[in-house]
């Protein structure tokens, strides 16, 4: 059928796109074990720079393709030096931190990225005007098909073939292929681990400014191009598996073709859809399409966990002061501060749960907004449609998340790493697009308004109180699970999970007990905050909200029980005082996350805790 | 003899065309050493394996106290009462040797789904009293993670007795240890195995330590049992003599 | 005018701690409170604050109201409702202001609006185009400045049922806005043309679209006309798409917003010929009102008007004229003061209605054009939103009692 025959047409020429910007995510993955948020950016700043070299190109020797091709290339290269860049001056200093820590760093490089790109090429969307090659079209079977979609479908192929021959006949290659393998081996023959990481970084930056350049003629240069592209991007490494560059082809294709048919046959669902796939293929495939089990993840770290030890009593002391003064907000000062005081309340308890999982569970999520959204929606829902009042929806609030923890749980313990905070992605993704575009229950984007507290903690300063006990109370029975029998357990089974079954512990159904535990308790944190602004959005469940969380537990530091209450109050103050401070918040925001990475590569409460007991004399691991 | 504790009757495993294990047999008594040895690649590992739950075999079956252990994970096992230590050690990074030892107590005494009580102050006492029959009761509050090698193989081994076992399985006990304290630790177990009444099964490949320390000896070659016996019997053996030595080594005595 | 701006550390310690400043009345500024998603939609939101900079200076130049000069502390919401009603609530109680503006997102401003009923305070909405602001969710405390929804459909609806295409498809951003955008279309459309049939619809998600397999959707559906909804990014790629394989060739496209500066001039030498359209041809009005403006513009900013310029000058201008009528800033009054309110925009005379506190500022509906390599509108006229909306029995079943 020529519609068939067209619209896969269409899919290969997006998959070329998609391929182009995947395969250097997971080739910069495979090789330093980076999560790298920035990918996206690097993408925008790809089809911004084209656009400003292949203009200068055209102005100075006419509308020639050639000349939009070196364009093409110069801006990939450009980015290429960019990444390089960021490696050198950023995350060379961070390798030794713990996993995930990267992550931390190149998100604020995100932010600093979408700043300066307003600052140099203003707000407006950029075209590259199209001289009549661009335009051109083929006749395929009666229908008019852009030729440039035809290139472009080609190119995928083509870079494919080139990586190939770069990994299977260059020396540069063979190491990056080796150190995919096994970092530790590659750098105990003798390989400078620096070039490699500086090299595998040019590489991948530059395949993401060559992908942003090469979509620049179908589009526009525009500020959203970063993180509309970065979670499929992260899609299309985890279904290919990570590390592997042809699987990546394989899974763009994959991605790509469902979306073109499923235009057809389910318009209003696209959304979902690919992250459906990305969860069917985990199901069957832990590992993605082309993936092997990452040797000893954590093992290769080089970071052993620390003992945990209870706070020392000063510690405690501290924080019943803090929890006094928060208490004692209404009496001296002002409503505003008491509506900080609360999201506070709320965000250390978000935090909190995520850190179960994160710290004794071992278990990162890339989704954990999805508990916070269910919570706050369980409690919205439940005043729509049963009419539930504060009290009940409260009690609401963490049942629903923790329902839904338990539901997704199940599939998500059964994989590990990356791929396990993939999925949980995946999941969030999901529970959004499903608030977020299925308006008639949800409301859509519009959300759901109107959810304010019972009378009696209408007033703020009551609410403040209620907002504390629920959350500082949760936070520390989190804390309590973590020193009980159960909580031992649950890092029993992080630390070696071959001893812990050799001791009769059932490794799986603790994870998925703290999974459901953690989403309670940020669904409990939901319930708070729908109360407290009246309303509940899609924002709540969005990806930014479950970075946000990720970013309280690794600021504040994953390894000590008091880091993600100290990163909770740290980040969100940060972002509270930066936001109405100046209009470069995002530049500034991004910056103190930098800084405080490189000042505290443990955590902030990581370092006071080492510094504590080197003073002490204590014995850490 | 009396009844064995352990039993393996007829085992079986292929790894694609692999015969790994071919119709392997054995018994371990109450109070007996028994080693497994062989030369690498004879099939030790996988046998050692089957046993503890951590493959499933092909064919035949492992019997505990005359119960079959088929198709169980190993956590099952270790809750019928089987102790192990690993070959690298297996033990919580992040907690002190004493928690290593309360952990198990607490599997071991089903307090695990308890949420409110405080992990550390579980049957302390009893952790110290294992720790204190390994010799380590001084190092109890140690980060386990700063541990020297030999200390960690004794905390392995306090740890594997906290279910109260009837069966120990050491896997390559002494391997990455000192001469000395191979012995040590060896002699150590002994006196446990003895005193307690329990059956040890071991791979090594310390001829020392076998030769020493069991009281019975089984040797695998190319997945097959070739030999059985006392440690004079089996060093006597032409097999494996021809297996460790080569054929020249049985001709050599002309 | 003034713009609070803090530093850094100044805010995070006052923020936290700022006792409650007792303003003396008089000479004081009459200050409101500004939120928008100024990092956002930067497309949007910077050419907005400029047109109410323009407004609030022009104000204060002329004496400001009740004498009282004009001052408007603003915020950037990040594009987050949650965030903006905190900033909502910090505004009203560290930085004392008098009322609140502003709002992009239709769920930001829907957040801001009922944040506002709360707290009783006057809240007007600029620019969310939302019909649940004053309808469903309409509250005494909101006003809402732009044409809505519903209003910029019925202008399009009118247009389009007077072309002959009987088969239709739609192709609209997969959210509230989208969703609202295709029901009221379809609803009006159907009944004044009962012989039209919709025969496809295409939902890409908001930001995301994979325009080539749109268009191949849609063109397979054979439609004789094409009802757009998509903006932004999505829209260049929708078009690029759709003129490389001859979608619009020889169909009628009727469009929302397209007209509109923002969304029409990053189409360049693409944009596409004979689309009805709303939106606002800034270089063709010549009337006295908005000539002024569009002078006083280039003047102080050196650039042309877009249409978030024009919205951000007349909600200061509405806001301005509803104190001066009310005689003072108490909310209640002010809002009394408002309903029915006369004031004057560079499109002409708007009132706030009285019956659901939406504005009737029109559009300028027409067709696009290209001319010089860029696009821009003809054969257009000014639609005057109070001849676009509901019946009054209508609105009134919608809008909440007592509202």
């Amino acid at each position: 059928m020529d519609f068939v025959l067209i619209q896969f047409l269409t899919g290969l020429s997006n998959a070329s796109a998609l391929f182009l910007i995947a395969s250097g995510l997971t080739v910069i993955f495979g090789v330093t074990r980076i999560v790298n948020f920035a990918h996206g950016s690097f993408y925008m700043l790809g089809a911004y720079l084209a656009w400003t070299i292949v203009r200068a190109f055209w102005d100075w020797g006419g509308r020639e393709p050639y000349l939009f091709v070196l364009g093409v290339l110069a801006a990939a290269v450009v980015v290429g030096l960019i990444g390089v860049a960021m490696e050198m001056t950023l995350l060379r200093r961070i390798y030794r931190a713990p996993e995930l820590f990267q992550l931390l760093a190149t998100f604020g490089v995100v932010l600093m990225i979408q700043d300066a790109t307003l600052a140099i090429w203003g707000p407006e969307d950029l075209p590259l005007p199209r001289p009549p090659w661009l335009r051109a079209f083929i006749d395929i079977a009666g229908s008019r098909f852009p030729r440039y979609d035809l290139i472009l479908a080609i190119i995928g192929p083509v870079v494919l073939a080139l990586l190939w021959l770069l990994f299977h006949r260059t020396r540069f290659g063979i190491l990056v292929r080796a150190a995919t393998q096994d970092r530790e081996m590659v750098a105990a023959l003798g390989v400078d681990q620096k070039k490699l990481f500086s090299g595998v970084f040019f590489l991948g930056s530059a395949l993401a400014g060559l992908g942003g350049a090469l979509v620049l003629p179908s589009q526009s240069a525009n500020l959203q191009m970063d993180l509309s592209i970065i979670a499929e991007a992260f899609v299309v490494v985890v279904v290919g598996g990570m590390g592997s560059v042809t699987g990546a082809f394989l899974a763009s294709l994959l991605i790509a073709e469902v979306q073109a048919f499923g235009i057809v046959l389910l318009p209003k669902i696209t959304l979902v859809l690919v992250f459906l796939v990305m969860a069917a293929v985990l199901m069957v495939r832990p590992y993605g399409l082309l993936g092997k089990p990452q040797a000893h993840a954590r093992a290769a770290s080089g970071a052993v966990e620390p003992t945990l030890r209870p706070a020392p009593n000063i510690l405690g002391l501290a924080g019943l002061a803090a929890l006094l003064i928060a208490a004692s907000a209404p009496f001296w000062a002002g409503a505003y501060a008491i509506t900080v005081l609360i999201e506070l309340a709320v965000f250390v308890l978000f935090a909190a749960s995520l850190h179960l999982m994160m710290g004794p569970g071992g278990v990162v999520s890339f989704g954990h907004a999805a508990y916070f959204g269910l919570g706050a929606y369980g409690a919205a829902l439940g005043l729509r449609y049963l009419a539930l009042p504060m009290e009940a929806g409260l009690v609401a609030a963490p049942l629903f998340a923790g329902f839904f923890g338990v539901v997704f749980g199940v599939f998500v313990v059964r994989l590990s790493g990356v791929y396990l905070a993939m999925l949980t992605l995946a999941f969030a993704q999901i529970v959004w697009a499903a608030t977020f575009q299925w308006v008639d229950v949800t409301g859509g984007d519009n959300g759901i308004l109107g959810v304010w507290p019972s009378a009696w903690a209408a007033d703020k300063s009551v609410y403040l109180w209620l907002a504390l006990a629920l959350c500082i109370g949760g936070t520390l029975l989190l804390r309590r699970f973590v020193f009980s029998p159960f909580g031992y357990g649950l890092r029993a089974a992080r630390d070696s999970e071959l001893r812990a079954e050799a001791i009769g512990l059932d490794t799986a159904r603790l994870r998925l007990a703290a999974f459901a535990i953690a989403a309670a308790a940020a669904g409990l944190a939901g319930g708070v905050y729908a109360y407290a602004k009246g309303s509940v959005f899609p924002t709540y469940i969005s990806i930014p909200k479950s970075v946000d969380a990720l970013l309280m537990v690794l600021l504040g530091g994953v390894q000590t029980v008091t880091g993600p209450i100290v990163g909770a109050i740290a980040y969100h103050g940060l972002f509270v005082g930066i936001l109405q401070a100046t209009a470069y918040w995002r530049a500034a925001l991004g910056l103190a996350i930098v800084v405080l990475v490189l000042a505290f590569p443990q955590g902030i409460a990581g370092f006071a805790r080492d510094r504590w007991e080197r003073a002490r004399g204590l014995e850490a691991a | 003899m009396s009844a064995p504790v352990l039993e393996a009757v007829s085992l079986e495993k292929r790894f694609g065309g692999v015969h790994a294990v071919a119709g392997v047999s054995f018994r371990v008594a109450a109070g007996e050493m028994l080693a497994l040895i062989g030369p690498n690649g004879a099939g030790k590992s996988t046998c050692f394996n089957l046993v503890n739950g951590q493959l499933r075999a092909d064919g035949g079956e492992v019997r505990l106290g005359g119960q079959s252990l088929a198709g169980l994970r190993p956590r099952a096992i270790w809750r019928l009462g089987v102790g192990r230590t690993f070959q690298i050690t297996a033990t919580f990074a992040s907690m002190t040797v004493r928690e290593n030892v309360q952990m198990a107590l607490i599997s071991h005494r089903r307090m695990l789904w308890s949420f409110l009580a405080r992990a550390t102050d579980q049957f302390r006492a009893e952790a110290e009293a294992l720790l204190a029959q390994v010799g380590m009761a001084e190092q109890a509050g140690r980060p386990c993670g700063v541990l020297a090698y030999g200390d960690l193989k004794r905390l392995e081994l306090a740890i594997a007795l906290a279910n109260d076992p009837k069966l120990l399985l050491m896997d390559e006990p002494t391997a990455g240890m000192a001469p000395k304290e191979r012995t040590a630790l060896m002699d150590l177990t002994r006196g446990i195995v003895r005193a307690r009444g329990l059956a040890c099964l071991f791979t090594e490949h310390d001829m020392d330590v076998v030769f020493g320390q069991a009281d019975r000896i089984i040797v695998m070659n190319r997945g097959r049992l070739i030999a059985e016996g006392t440690a004079d019997q089996v060093r006597n053996d032409p097999a494996v003599r021809e297996v460790y030595l080569g054929s020249g080594a049985t001709s050599g005595g002309h | 005018m003034r713009i609070t701006r803090r530093g850094v550390l100044a805010a995070s310690a006052a923020t936290l701690a700022a006792p409650a400043l007792v303003r003396a009345q008089g000479t004081q500024p009459i200050r409101i409170g500004e939120i928008n998603s100024y990092t956002t939609l930067p497309a949007f939101t910077v050419p907005y604050r400029n047109g109410w900079q323009l407004r609030v200076e022009q104000i204060n130049a002329a004496g400001g109201v009740l004498g009282r000069p004009l001052e408007v502390v603003w915020r950037d919401d990040a594009g987050r409702p949650q965030d903006a009603v905190r900033l909502a609530g910090e505004l009203l109680d560290n930085e004392r202001v008098d009322l609140l503006a502003g709002s992009f997102f239709s769920h930001i401003g829907l957040a801001v609006a009922d944040f506002a009923l709360q707290r009783k305070r006057l809240f007007v909405a600029s620019e969310p185009l939302t019909d649940a602001l004053v309808w469903e969710k309409g509250n005494r405390y909101t006003f809402r400045l732009r044409p809505s929804t519903y209003m910029q459909a019925a202008m399009l609806v009118e247009e389009a049922a007077k072309l002959p295409a009987k088969r239709w498809v739609t192709v609209s951003p997969n959210y509230e806005y989208g969703q609202s955008a295709v029901k009221w279309f379809k609803q009006l459309l159907s009944a004044k043309r009962p012989d039209v049939e919709f025969v496809a619809e295409q939902w890409p998600a908001l930001g995301r679209i994979d325009a080539g397999a749109t268009v191949q959707a849609l063109a397979q559906a054979r439609p004789e006309a094409i009802y757009n909804v998509t903006f932004g990014p999505d829209l260049t790629n929708f078009v690029r798409q759709g003129n490389t394989r001859g979608l619009f060739e020889r169909r009628s496209v009727v469009s929302l917003l397209t007209g509109e500066p923002e969304y029409l001039d990053p189409l360049a030498d693409e944009t596409p010929e004979g689309w009805i359209v709303t939106g606002y041809p800034w270089d063709q009005i010549n009337t006295p009102e908005h000539t002024a403006f569009r002078d006083a513009y280039r003047a102080r900013f050196n650039d042309y008007p877009r249409l978030g310029t024009v919205v951000g000058y007349d909600t200061i201008s509405a806001i301005a004229e509803g104190i001066r009528k009310a005689g003072t800033v108490d909310n209640e009054k002010v809002i009394d003061a408002m309903k029915g309110i006369p004031f004057t925009s560079p499109f002409g005379a708007v009132t706030f209605r009285a019956l659901d506190h939406q504005a009737t500022l029109g559009a300028y509906v027409g067709k696009t054009a290209l001319k010089n390599n860029k696009g821009t509108m003809v054969d257009w006229r000014y639609a005057d939103g109070a001849n676009y909306l509901p019946p009054d029995d209508e609105v009134r079943r919608m809008r909440p009692q007592g509202a």
